[in-house]
């Protein structure tokens, strides 16, 4: 039997929903949420079919075949923006209080044909495919083929970027050594200060047009630039209080037909929201939260930057305003919960634009990735926990949707009663909120160069990653594909997959003497990818400056503003590229049984190893028992394996940290995975850690599948031996059984667990609280599970919408039943 | 003393047991090769080990690519021990937890108990001992000297019942177990509840009358039988007889809590 036939035929011990599973199937007939209106409006989020809207794309190629030429690249980014603003269709659905959709109406996405343009076999493919499925209509999709795919036909971002990147770099790209995030979406990865619940549209409209009058065109060579620049970002504040209008418009319409009282006052109330914001600062809770989601549908509309978009720290952001607010008596906090929930409904109605070129493996998700922080620190260094930080638990725990992500940060400031309340949460098994320590992130940024009040004003956004909100552009560029330089390293530069060059000759590995000769053929592999990873990406990021500007991005991140620059080009405070690292348990693991097995002990040659790792193992179970059974691995506290794991984290570091980008700032390391771990793991060949071929690499800085065998004491011990300070994040999955925490004390466990971690010197963590038997039935009775989220990487993700490779990865995590 | 429903039969000898995990086996026979005593055959059912040639001397666990073949139980010294208890220090810390000594009967070992208690006590380690309580006054007033907390092990107050599920008579444990609550020793009753063994309420009462005239104010957690342990059993090769051990129902939990609640002692179900 092989291994995955042996797999394939594991049964539940005990059936699922058995005691110890918190998760309970849905049958009530309206789901979760505070009240009526809320558990209606989730319903139809949740039950909505995701499909796709061609009317961006008809706007959009309708301005560029009749005006491009006639102005510079910002402003035409800016008109095309304001004319879709212009054009869109405005929606306004039955008991919404917070209103505004990307697309005509919820989960209708629109497509990006400017960045990557769908071809009719990928709308069809998008039709049709079992998980994250987008529907178009075939009347649609003949009308993209007639008036948007010809138009933009090798005018792409997508086809300019590809058509001039170096031979080398697509066959490292193509054996999977690394992907790159910009052949999809544009960059993002953006979090909002505070500054909009100060300011609105039209004082950064008076702002903008300060800094044109002060434009020195006598000594300032880049001042006509500035002035496109500037342009641009003034039209598109424009854009988005057209777009606010015309919602206001609607609303009106909408009461003078509507019967209902009660919804004729909110329409109206609405109609007066949407005049006030986002022109002008909010003056009140509902407000602000409506100010916030006209800039965030603003960004995303004008580009489709990977991460959506991010309030950063929103409890701290509408504190102000709901404490004002109770104290005058204008809100309870029950309708303060309720526009919130709405709002947090709203997030959920906007999945992630679908890519182009559908494979569907490298990020299978209909997550967009916006991650709302709670508690955490405020800028000036005290604690940020506030009522509406538990307010905002309680909606995570009773809607229990998809999106938005979330995560609690948890300082030493931070008071237990939080971290309980959000242990509290996690232990319902939905997979968040994560959990971040802002002392260590901070540190980060600060050894970035960061301000301090800027640092502590930053957090996380997407998934593990960090920066200075509101100042910041921090550009994740893509996943390093470790172990797989491992194994070019053990082929001489070609990947043994498909026999073709991937990398460097960097000498037979037969011939080595020593793990030191290994380990040095190692790093020269290494060096060689990085550099051709970063000199394309830099490439990249002049293409996004150049064609792809985004000009109402510009206007809500410092300094573009007071720079005159565009996000993509340098424009804010800080700019950061990432480039992040896969599989440290399966390279650390790999080189640890190479160092003992072949050059200590001696017990096992090169060439048999080399043979049992090209045949995958084939005919050698005994050789392969012998490994996994006998070598050190990362994640137990052991000093000879996590010895070289600080070593391979020291020398990525080295590798990546401080390459120079296109803004004068640099490049930093990063250790998150997404799902990127499986796809890596399927165009990676055995290892000499004993992993089969195809099988999912370890995720983000987390141990080897199953590898973590005392415990996880030990296992944070082993990570908290890595300066984690020294990366912009770290991604640690921990699996419990749902019994480990069933008793109010557990919750305080888990909470030692985490703060322990943290002291260690810890940058994330996260749970998923479900056993294999509730996730192998969920395999077996998928309706029966419809809505079972678990933790996926740096987000949660419905488990029935996974395929069958990123289900197996979630069960192959170790499964703890001790603290 | 050995408790029928023990957890922990590995521990119950202080010599080195092998177990056998036959799930893991893949009949790589590396241990029947190695076997200087020829103690080993492959049969249909995995090893079996002829225990009256095997000398326990762990080649074949060595030799096992699997780890199929364990060897349970081994000797650290103190500075080993410290070393491994120093490593979980952040994480005490945090928990304000500590050091739990159990088994089998830690008791057994007291010589170099006493010297780990001394040596944890002078790190500021807080300290608990899981007892059966089997063991000569002496040693336990000499451990209570170096402990913070006892985990206390109660069974059945019925000596003829105690004699047959355990082995011993319980009169040794009970007088220690007085001995240590008259010099206030911190101490948690804790009672296995097991249908057909102690969860009637003729022996519930006299337990609760029993504690509640212990000196001082006595906790209890009573812990529901289970037989997660079934496997250890196996791997032993022994068999585990359950007779008519079984979790008390639901209903009769609630029972046994009321019952030791009317003697106003302070109970809660598991822990």
């Amino acid at each position: 039997m092989t291994f995955a036939e042996i797999q394939s035929t594991i049964t539940p011990e005990r059936a699922a929903g058995a005691e110890g599973n918190f998760y309970k199937s849905p049958k009530k007939t309206i789901g979760p949420g505070m009240n009526k209106r809320i558990q209606l409006l989730r319903k139809q989020s949740v039950e909505t079919q995701e499909s796709l809207s061609i009317e961006r794309a008809l706007i959009t190629t309708k301005f560029y075949k009749e005006n491009y030429g006639k102005y510079s690249e910002s402003v035409m980014r800016a008109l095309n923006f304001l004319e879709i603003c212009n054009q869109k269709t405005i929606y306004i659905g039955s008991g919404e209080l917070i209103v505004g959709e990307r697309g005509p109406a919820p989960k209708s996405i629109p497509t990006f044909p400017e960045l990557t343009c769908h071809s009719v076999e990928d709308f069809h493919v998008l039709n049709t495919r079992d998980q994250q499925q987008y529907t178009i209509s075939q009347k649609d999709i003949d009308i993209y083929e007639r008036e948007v795919i010809p138009y933009w036909s090798g005018r792409t971002m997508r086809e300019r970027i590809f058509s001039h990147v170096p031979k080398e770099w697509q066959a490292a790209y193509e054996a999977g050594v690394f992907t790159e995030f910009m052949e999809q979406r544009a960059p993002g990865h953006t979090a909002l200060d505070g500054k909009i619940y100060q300011k609105g549209m039209l004082d950064f409209k008076k702002e903008i047009n300060n800094h044109i009058k002060s434009l020195d065109f006598l000594n300032d060579p880049e001042a006509t630039e500035k002035l496109e620049q500037l342009k641009a970002m003034d039209i598109s504040c424009d854009a988005v209080i057209v777009f606010a209008e015309r919602h206001a418009d609607l609303a009106l319409k909408m009461a003078a037909s509507e019967t209902n009282t009660q919804r004729i006052k909110e329409l109206n109330r609405i109609a007066e929201v949407c005049r006030r914001v986002p022109a002008n600062a909010p003056r009140n809770l509902w407000e602000a939260i409506q100010m916030y989601w006209f800039v965030h549908l603003g960004t995303i509309t004008e580009l489709n930057g990977w991460d959506a978009m991010n309030p950063g720290h929103f409890d701290q952001h509408l504190t102000p305003f709901y404490e004002q607010e109770i104290a005058a008596g204008t809100l309870t906090r029950n309708q303060a919960k309720e526009l919130i929930s709405c709002f947090w409904i709203k997030v959920n109605n906007h999945p992630a634009p679908p890519k182009v070129g559908i494979t569907a493996r490298e990020s299978g998700t209909f997550n967009d990735f916006t991650n709302i922080n709670i508690g955490g620190l405020k800028s000036d260094g005290s604690d940020g926990v506030s009522e509406v930080s538990y307010i905002i638990l309680e909606i995570i725990e009773e809607l229990h949707i998809l999106q938005p992500g979330n995560s609690v940060h948890i300082s030493t400031k931070t008071p237990d009663k939080f971290l309980n309340a959000a242990v509290k949460v996690i232990r319902q098994g939905h997979g968040y909120p994560s959990v971040f320590n802002p002392d260590i992130y901070i540190e980060e940024m600060l050894r970035q160069g960061k301000l301090l009040q800027d640092a502590r004003e930053g957090g996380c956004s997407g998934c593990i990653e960090v920066g200075a909100f509101g100042k910041e552009a921090y550009l994740l560029t893509g996943y390093l594909n470790v172990p797989k330089i491992l194994e070019i390293t053990l082929n001489s530069g070609i990947d043994p997959l498909t026999g073709k060059v991937a990398g460097i000759d960097t000498g037979n590995p037969r011939n080595l003497k020593t793990f030191e000769e290994l380990y040095s053929a190692f790093l020269k592999q290494l060096n060689y990818v990085v550099e051709l990873k970063v000199s394309v990406s830099n490439y990249i990021d002049k293409m996004f400056a150049k064609y792809a500007p985004a000009p109402f991005l510009s206007v809500v991140i410092d300094d573009c503003i007071s720079e005159g620059k565009d996000y993509y080009n340098g424009g804010p405070r800080y700019n950061t590229n990432y480039i992040q690292c896969t599989g440290l348990g399966t390279v650390t693991d790999s080189l640890s049984a190479l160092k003992k097995h072949v050059f200590e002990d001696k017990t096992i040659d090169m060439e048999t190893l080399l043979n049992a790792v090209y045949n995958n193992f084939e005919g050698d179970e005994k050789l392969r028992q012998r490994i996994i059974n006998r070598t050190p691995f990362f994640g137990n506290d052991d000093e000879y394996a996590d010895k070289i794991a600080i070593r391979v984290y020291n020398d990525l570091l080295a590798a990546i940290d401080g390459k120079p980008n296109t803004k004068g700032e640099s490049f930093h390391l990063n250790m998150l995975s997404t799902t990127c771990h499986v796809y890596f793991g399927k165009v990676l060949g055995a290892m000499p850690n004993g992993r089969f071929a195809g099988k999912s690499i370890s995720d983000g800085t987390s141990p080897s599948h199953g590898c973590d065998i005392y415990g996880p004491t030990n296992v944070i011990r082993s990570l908290g031996k890595l300066d984690q300070t020294k990366s912009g994040g770290t991604l640690l999955n921990l699996r419990f059984v749902p019994s480990l925490v069933k008793r109010e004390k557990d919750i305080e466990k888990l909470g030692h667990l985490i703060r322990s971690y943290f002291t260690l010197g810890g940058h994330h963590i996260q749970f998923n609280i479900v056993d294999t038997a509730t996730l192998l039935a969920a395999q077996n009775c998928p309706e029966d599970y419809k809505d079972l989220l678990v933790r996926m990487a740096g987000y949660s993700d419905y488990f029935n919408d996974m395929n069958a490779d990123l289900q197996q990865e979630v069960i192959d995590r170790t499964e703890n039943e001790e603290f | 003393m050995s408790c029928k429903w023990c957890h922990n039969p590995e521990s119950q000898s202080p010599a080195v047991q092998k177990l056998y995990t036959a799930s893991k086996c893949i009949g790589a026979q590396d241990c029947i090769e190695v076997c200087p005593n020829h103690a080993l055959t492959l049969t249909k059912k995995g090893i079996i080990t002829d225990f009256d040639l095997c000398k326990l001397c762990g080649k074949c666990a060595e030799a096992c690519p699997t780890k199929a073949i364990e060897m349970s139980g081994r000797l650290y010294d103190i500075d080993e021990i410290l070393k491994i208890i120093e490593r979980e220090k952040v994480h005490f810390e945090h928990s304000g937890g500590g050091v739990t000594f159990s088994g089998g009967e830690p008791l057994m070992y007291h010589n170099y108990l006493i010297d780990l208690l001394k040596e944890c006590g002078n790190k500021n380690l807080h300290r608990t001992v899981d007892t059966s309580g089997f063991a000569d006054t002496e040693i336990v007033l000499e451990v209570a000297e170096h402990t913070d907390l006892f985990l206390y092990d109660l069974k059945l107050l019925d000596n003829e019942k105690h004699k047959k599920w355990t082995g011993v008579s319980n009169q040794l444990i009970l007088k220690n177990l007085k001995v240590l609550a008259e010099i206030e020793a911190n101490i948690n009753i804790r009672i296995p509840l097991i249908k057909n063994v102690n969860s009637d309420e003729n022996e519930l009462t006299k337990m609760a009358e029993f504690i509640s005239e212990l000196p001082g104010e006595q906790a209890v957690n009573l812990l529901p039988y289970h037989n997660i342990a079934k496997n250890k059993y196996n791997k032993l090769g022994e068999v585990y007889n359950e007779f008519d051990m079984a979790e008390a129902p639901e209903a009769e939990q609630t029972r046994a809590v009321k019952i030791f609640q009317t003697f106003g002692i302070d109970v809660e179900i598991g822990g």
